[in-house]
C-alpha cells in the first residue's frame, strides 16, 4: 500500500492530500504521526489529483510530514459475541484494559437501509413501569423513541429507569443493551456505569464512550459504531437491543462543526442541510425484520438547546423518529420525578402494541381521555392567573382539580418504583372517575360500564 | 421514439463527493441516465459544463473511485407501464422492492436492477379492438383483469395513428407483441414513458366532484375535488401521515398512489400489512388491489428520494389515462424539497431562499400542474388529486416549501400542535384551513347529500368562528360573565369540535363516516342548538340547558355502525327535556 507524504492543507478536521493513484469515496485513511501514532480518517472527496480527508480524532500532530496511506476499504467494524460485557472507547477500542476483541465478523459503520419490505411491524408491549410512557406513550419493541430534555433535567435517570425496568411480559428472551456516550462528561458516564453494574446490567451491555474530552469528530463514528454492533447481535445473533444513545445534541454539533470545515453553506442554525438525512441514517438503524428473531429499539437522548423543542436537533429528529418523550422543566421544578410532559410527548406506535391483544381493551381510549382532560385542565390554569378560580364554571373547575391530581398521582412516581400496566390503567380510571361520567366523552359506553370504578363497584355488588 | 445517438457512449469518472459525481468524456444531453463505475450504479445527467458532466447517482457511491468507467445509456429516466403495478411497492426509481429483498436481503445493498414490471408473468389479454380499426395515441386496443381492477391497455400518448392490422387474445406476458399497427409499430401491454415528461391529455378540466374521504372535516369543510390539488402542512406528529393514509384508506378514488418521500420505514411497512387486511368500502375488496407504493425512505438515496415523486405521478398519470380517478399522496414533499437542496449545494448552485435551489418554486408547481380532471386522449374522463404533505421546519409555515406550495394548491389542510397535542385528531385547524373547490361543489352536495347540507356547513363555521372570538373574551372574564346566549354558544361549538370534527383513525367505525351520517350528525347538533336558543328566549337558563342529559350521548353516536335507531331515540329524548323545560318556565 501506497504511502503519500503530500499533504497540502490541514483545515479543522479535514485534511488534503495531493495523490496519484485512484482513491474510493467514503475509503478508510490512516495517517501516520512522526512519533508513531496512527490517527484514522475517511475520504469525503475524491478527484483524480486531490483527497479531502475527514480525522476522526483531533488533527494536533499532523503534518505536512504525516504518512497518508487509504486503506482501500470503507471503516469496519470488527464484532463479536464476546463484545458484551466490554467497553470501548468512541471509535471502537477497548478501554476497559481487557484483551482485543476477537472479530467474528467485520462489518460496515455506514449500514446499508433495511429494506422496507423486508421489515415486520413492531408491535410487541414493552412495559417500562413507568405510567407516563405505558399508559400514554406506550413503547414497542422496534420502535425509536427519543427523550426530548434540558441541561439539568434528569433525563438520565429516566433512561436508566427504562433500561431497568422494561420488559415484555410473559418473555424470557434474549437481550442486550448497547450504550453509545457522545460528549458526555466523566461523570454522567459513571452515573450510567454505576447503574449497570449495580443491576447486572454491565454483562448484557456494550459500552462505546466518547466522553467531553475526547475528539469531537470521532462523535461522527460513535452511533455508527454502537448501531452495527446492535445490528450484529440483533440480526444474526437474534438478540433483542436496546440502543442508548446520549447526548444526540453532541452528534449534531460535531456534524456542524464538519460542515463549517468544509465551507458549505449552512442550513437553518448553521446546521448542515442534510442533517436530517444525516440523522435518518443513525434513527432508521432500529426495528424488526420479517423472519428474524432479534430487534432493536432505540433510545437516543438529546438536550434542547434554550428548551427550544423547534430548535433543528429536536425537530429533525421528531421528524425521524416514531415519537418523542419530552421532559419537562416546570414538572422537575415542581418537584414531579419523572417529570414527563405528556402533551407534547407521542409514541406514533402506540396504537400496533396496545389494546386487547397486548395490553387491555381500554387502553386507547383511557389514555385519549387523560389527554384530553389534562389539556383542558392545564389551559385553565393560565386562564385562573388572570380571572381568579371563582370566575370558573363548576365544570372549569373540576378539570382544573383534575390537572393537579393527574400530575401529583399518574405522572408522579418513584425512581424504583415498577408499575405494572394494569396499575397504570388503573390509576388512569380512579382519576377519570373525578369527572362527571357524561365528561368522558372519548370512551365508549360499554367500557365505561366494565371499568369505571363507579360502575365497577355496581357490577361487583350486584354479583 | 427518436434513437438517442449519445446511447453506449463512455468515459471515466472525474470525481466523487457523495451522490454527485463528475465524469468527462461521455457525450451526454441533460437528464440522461448513465451507469456509474464498474458496478454500473445508476444515475443520470444533472448539469453538463463544457467536457465535463455531473452525475447524481441512485445509489450509495461509497468506494467508486476516479477513473472507473462512465456508460451513457442514451435515455430518460423512465418508468414501465402495464399489468402488474398494482400491489406493488417499489423505491424511488421503480425498482421492486420485494425483488431486492430477493436478489440481495434484507438490507439494500447497491449495484442491482431489477425492472419495474415483472417480465416473465403471463396476462390474460383481451383485445378490445379489431382488425382494420382505427387508433390514436391513447387508444384502448384491449383489457387484463389485473386485481379486482381491470387494467386497460393503451396505444402509447407518442405513437402514431394508424389502423390495426393483427391483433391477439390469450396469455401474454408484458414483452409479448399483442397487436401489430399497419405503420408496422408493434404494441405489447407495457409502455416505458419518461418521469420527468407529464403525459399528455386533450383537455384539462374544472374538478366539480368531490373526492369523498369518509373524514368529516375533510368532506364536511374543507373538501378536495377530484383532480384537484391540497397540502397539509404540519409539524412533526401532528397528523400528516396519519391523514395520508387515511385519504389512501377511504377516499373513493379507484386507484391511490402513494409516495413515502424520505419518511419512515416502520411507516411503508405498516401499509403494506394492514392494506391488504381492509376493505375497500366502495368495492368490498382488499384495499392492497388498487394501491401502488413507492417507499424510498429517509435513509435510502436522496437522490432516488428526488425521483420518486415523478415516478409516482408518471404512474399515477398512467392511470387516469384509462380513465380512472387516481388520487396521490406525497408524504412528505419536504423531503423532495430538501433532496433538491442537498444535490444543488453539492453542485454549488448559488443559493436561493433557507438555502433551497432558486427554481424550487417551479418544479413544485410544475409538479402539482400534473393534477386535474382531464379529457384523456381517447376522450374517456379521468382525474388525478395529489395531495402533498409538507414538514416545515419548527412547524413555521412561513418557510419557502410551505409558501410556494400554499401559492399553488387549491385546498390547504393546516395541521396544528396545540390540537394534536391535546389529542384533538385530526388535528386540522379550522379557523385556517380552505377549499378553494367549495363553490364549484355545492352542487354536487345540493344533489347527492341534500339541499340543506351547504347551510348547515356554513352555520357550523359560523359557530366556529364565533365562538373563536368568544374564546379571548373568556381568556380574560371568564365563562360565567358571558351573556347567556353566547355561553350556549361556546356549548354548540364544542359539540360540533368534539362530535363532528374530531374523528378518531383507530377505531373500527369512527375510521371512516360516509357523508349521510356525517350530515345526520351535524343536523342532530343544529337541532340541538335550535331548540337551546329556543329555550333560551323563552327564560330558560344556560344552566338548565347544559345540565340536559340526552345530548350527552350524542359523540356515541360515533362509535355505532347502525346509529340511526340511537340517533332518533337521542333526538326524541332531546325534544322531551326541552319540552319540559319550556313549560317548566
Ligand atoms: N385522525 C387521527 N386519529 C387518531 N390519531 C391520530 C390521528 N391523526 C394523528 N393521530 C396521532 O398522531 C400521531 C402522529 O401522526 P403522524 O404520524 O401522522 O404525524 P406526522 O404529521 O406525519 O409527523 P411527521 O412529520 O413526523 O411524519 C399518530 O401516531 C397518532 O397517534
Ligand atoms: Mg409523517
Amino acid at each position: 500500500m501506497k504511502e503519500y507524504r503530500t499533504i497540502t492543507k490541514i483545515a479543522g478536521p479535514l485534511v488534503f492530500v495531493e495523490k496519484t493513484e485512484p482513491v474510493g469515496y467514503n475509503e478508510l485513511v490512516n495517517i501516520a504521526l512522526y512519533d508513531g501514532t496512527v490517527k484514522r480518517g475517511q475520504v469525503l472527496d475524491t478527484s483524480d489529483d486531490l483527497v479531502v480527508v475527514q480525522v476522526f480524532e483531533t488533527t494536533a500532530g499532523i503534518g505536512r510530514d504525516s504518512g497518508v496511506r487509504f486503506l482501500g476499504e470503507t471503516i469496519k467494524m470488527p464484532v463479536g459475541k464476546e463484545m458484551l460485557g466490554r467497553i470501548l472507547s468512541g471509535g471502537g477500542k477497548p478501554i476497559d484494559g481487557g484483551p482485543d476483541i476477537v472479530p467474528e465478523k467485520r462489518l460496515d459503520i455506514t449500514g446499508a437501509a433495511i429494506n422496507p419490505y423486508a421489515r415486520a411491524s413492531p408491535e410487541e408491549f414493552i412495559q417500562t413501569g413507568i405510567s407516563t410512557i405505558d399508559g400514554t406513550n406506550t413503547l414497542v419493541r422496534g420502535q425509536k423513541l427519543p427523550i426530548f430534555s434540558g441541561a439539568g433535567l434528569p433525563h438520565n435517570n429516566i433512561a436508566l429507569q427504562i433500561a431497568r425496568q422494561s420488559k415484555v411480559l410473559g418473555s424470557q428472551e434474549e437481550f442486550a443493551v448497547v450504550f453509545a456516550a457522545m460528549g458526555i462528561t466523566k461523570e454522567e458516564a459513571n452515573h450510567f456505569m454505576d447503574d449497570f453494574e449495580r443491576t447486572g446490567a454491565l454483562e448484557r451491555a456494550v459500552v462505546f464512550l466518547n466522553l467531553a474530552d475526547d475528539p469531537a469528530v470521532e462523535r461522527i463514528i460513535t452511533p455508527r459504531l454502537a448501531l452495527t454492533t446492535a445490528e450484529y447481535l440483533a440480526f444474526e445473533l437474534g438478540m433483542h437491543v436496546l440502543v442508548i444513545l446520549t447526548d444526540m445534541t453532541n452528534y449534531c454539533e460535531a456534524l456542524r462543526q464538519i460542515g463549517a470545515a468544509r465551507e458549505e453553506v449552512p442550513g437553518r442554525r448553521g446546521y448542515p442541510g442534510y442533517m436530517y438525512t444525516d440523522l435518518a441514517g443513525i434513527y432508521e438503524r432500529a426495528g424488526i425484520i420479517k423472519g428474524k428473531k432479534g430487534s432493536i429499539t432505540q433510545f437516543p437522548i438529546l438536550t434542547m438547546p434554550g428548551d427550544d423543542i423547534t430548535h433543528p436537533i429536536p425537530d429533525l429528529t421528531g421528524y425521524i423518529t416514531e415519537g418523542q418523550i419530552v421532559v419537562s422543566r416546570e414538572l422537575h421544578r415542581k418537584g414531579i420525578y419523572p417529570p414527563v410532559n405528556v402533551l407534547p410527548s407521542l409514541s406514533r406506535l402506540m396504537n400496533l402494541g396496545i389494546g386487547e391483544k397486548h395490553t387491555r381493551e381500554d387502553h386507547k381510549k383511557v389514555s385519549d381521555q387523560l389527554y384530553a382532560a389534562y389539556a383542558e385542565g392545564n389551559d385553565l390554569r393560565g386562564l385562573v392567573a388572570i380571572v381568579g378560580k371563582d370566575a370558573l364554571s363548576e365544570r372549569d373547575r373540576m378539570f382544573l382539580e383534575f390537572a393537579d391530581l393527574f400530575e401529583d398521582q399518574f405522572v408522579r412516581q418513584g425512581y424504583e418504583e415498577d408499575r405494572s400496566i394494569t396499575d397504570t390503567l388503573d390509576i388512569g380510571w380512579k382519576l377519570l372517575s373525578s369527572l362527571p361520567v357524561e365528561q368522558l366523552v372519548r370512551i365508549d359506553r360499554e367500557l365505561i360500564q366494565k371499568y369505571h370504578p363507579q360502575f365497577r363497584g355496581a357490577a361487583k355488588a350486584a354479583e | 421514439m427518436k434513437e438517442n445517438q449519445k446511447q453506449g457512449d463512455k468515459g471515466v469518472l472525474k470525481r466523487i463527493a457523495g451522490p454527485v459525481v463528475a465524469a468527462v468524456g461521455v457525450n451526454a444531453h441533460m437528464y440522461d441516465v448513465v451507469k456509474v463505475g464498474h458496478e454500473e450504479l445508476m444515475g443520470e445527467v444533472i448539469k453538463i459544463q463544457g467536457e465535463e458532466i455531473i452525475i447524481q447517482v441512485y445509489e450509495d457511491t461509497s468506494g467508486i473511485r476516479p477513473g472507473e468507467p462512465v456508460e451513457n445509456t442514451g435515455l430518460s429516466l423512465a418508468v414501465e407501464l402495464g399489468p402488474g403495478l398494482l400491489t406493488s411497492i417499489y423505491d424511488g426509481i421503480q425498482r421492486p422492492l420485494a425483488v431486492l429483498v430477493d436478489k440481495m436481503g434484507d438490507f439494500i445493498e447497491r449495484g442491482v436492477s431489477a425492472p419495474g414490471l415483472d417480465h416473465a408473468k403471463k396476462w390474460n389479454f383481451e383485445p378490445l379492438v379489431r382488425e382494420g380499426d382505427a387508433v390514436k395515441p391513447g387508444s384502448i386496443i384491449g383489457q387484463v383483469q389485473e386485481t379486482n381492477i381491470v387494467h386497460r391497455v393503451l396505444v402509447p400518448p407518442n405513437a402514431e395513428p394508424a389502423t390495426v392490422r393483427s391483433i391477439k387474445s390469450g396469455s401474454f406476458t408484458v414483452d409479448d407483441v399483442v397487436c401489430t399497427l399497419d405503420n408496422g409499430t408493434e404494441l405489447t401491454m407495457m409502455h416505458k414513458w419518461p418521469v420527468r415528461v407529464p403525459r399528455p391529455v386533450t383537455e384539462k378540466m374544472n374538478p366539480d366532484i368531490p373526492l369523498i374521504t369518509g373524514q368529516r372535516i375533510l368532506d364536511g369543510l374543507f373538501p378536495i375535488a377530484k383532480g384537484g390539488t391540497a397540502a397539509i402542512p404540519g409539524p412533526f406528529g401532528s397528523g400528516k401521515t396519519v391523514t395520508q393514509q387515511q385519504l389512501a384508506k377511504w377516499s373513493d378514488a379507484e386507484i391511490v398512489v402513494y409516495i413515502g418521500c424520505g419518511e419512515r420505514g416502520n411507516e411503508m411497512t405498516e401499509v403494506l400489512t394492514e392494506f391488504p387486511e381492509l376493505e375497500d368500502p366502495k368495492t368490498g375488496k382488499p384495499l392492497m388491489e388498487r394501491t401502488v407504493l413507492i417507499a424510498n425512505t429517509s435513509n435510502m438515496p436522496v437522490a432516488a428520494r428526488e425521483a420518486s415523486v415523478y415516478t409516482g405521478i408518471t404512474i399515477a398519470e398512467y392511470f387516469r389515462d384509462m380513465g380512472y380517478d387516481v388520487s396521490l399522496m406525497a408524504d412528505s414533499t419536504s423531503r423532495w424539497a430538501e433532496a433538491m437542496r442537498e444535490i444543488s449545494s453539492r453542485l454549488e448552485e448559488m443559493p436561493g431562499e433557507e438555502g433551497y435551489p432558486a427554481y424550487l418554486a417551479a418544479r413544485l408547481s410544475e409538479f402539482y400542474e400534473r393534477a386535474g380532471l382531464v379529457e384523456t386522449l381517447n376522450g374517456s374522463s379521468g382525474s388525478v388529486s395529489v395531495i402533498g404533505a409538507v414538514s416545515p421546519p419548527g412547524g413555521d409555515f412561513s418557510e419557502p416549501v410551505t409558501q410556494n406550495t400554499l401559492r399553488i394548491v387549491k385546498v390547504f389542510w393546516a395541521l396544528d400542535a396545540k390540537l394534536s397535542q391535546r389529542r384533538h385528531f385530526p388535528a386540522i385547524n379550522w379557523l385556517n384551513s380552505y377549499s378553494l373547490y367549495l363553490e364549484s361543489l355545492n352542487d354536487w352536495y345540493d344533489r347527492e347529500v341534500s339541499p340543506e347540507w351547504n347551510v348547515l356547513r356554513s352555520w357550523a363555521m359560523e359557530v366556529l368562528q364565533k365562538e373563536a372570538e368568544l374564546q379571548e373574551i373568556v381568556q380574560l372574564v371568564g365563562s360565567d360573565a358571558l351573556p347567556e346566549a353566547e355561553q350556549l354558544t361556546i356549548e354548540v361549538a364544542r359539540m360540533i369540535r368534539e362530535i363532528f370534527l374530531q374523528q378518531n383513525a383507530y377505531d373500527a367505525v369512527d375510521t371512516f363516516c360516509d357523508m349521510s351520517k356525517q350530515y345526520d350528525m351535524m343536523k342532530t347538533i343544529k337541532a340541538f342548538s335550535d331548540l337551546a336558543y329556543t329555550a333560551q328566549a323563552a327564560g330558560v337558563t344556560p344552566q338548565q340547558i347544559l345540565s340536559t342529559k340526552a345530548k350527552n350521548d350524542l359523540p356515541q353516536i360515533k362509535f355505532i355502525k347502525d346509529y340511526k335507531p340511537e340517533l332518533d331515540r337521542i333526538m326524541g329524548e332531546m325534544e322531551k327535556e326541552f319540552n319540559a323545560l319550556r313549560s317548566s318556565v
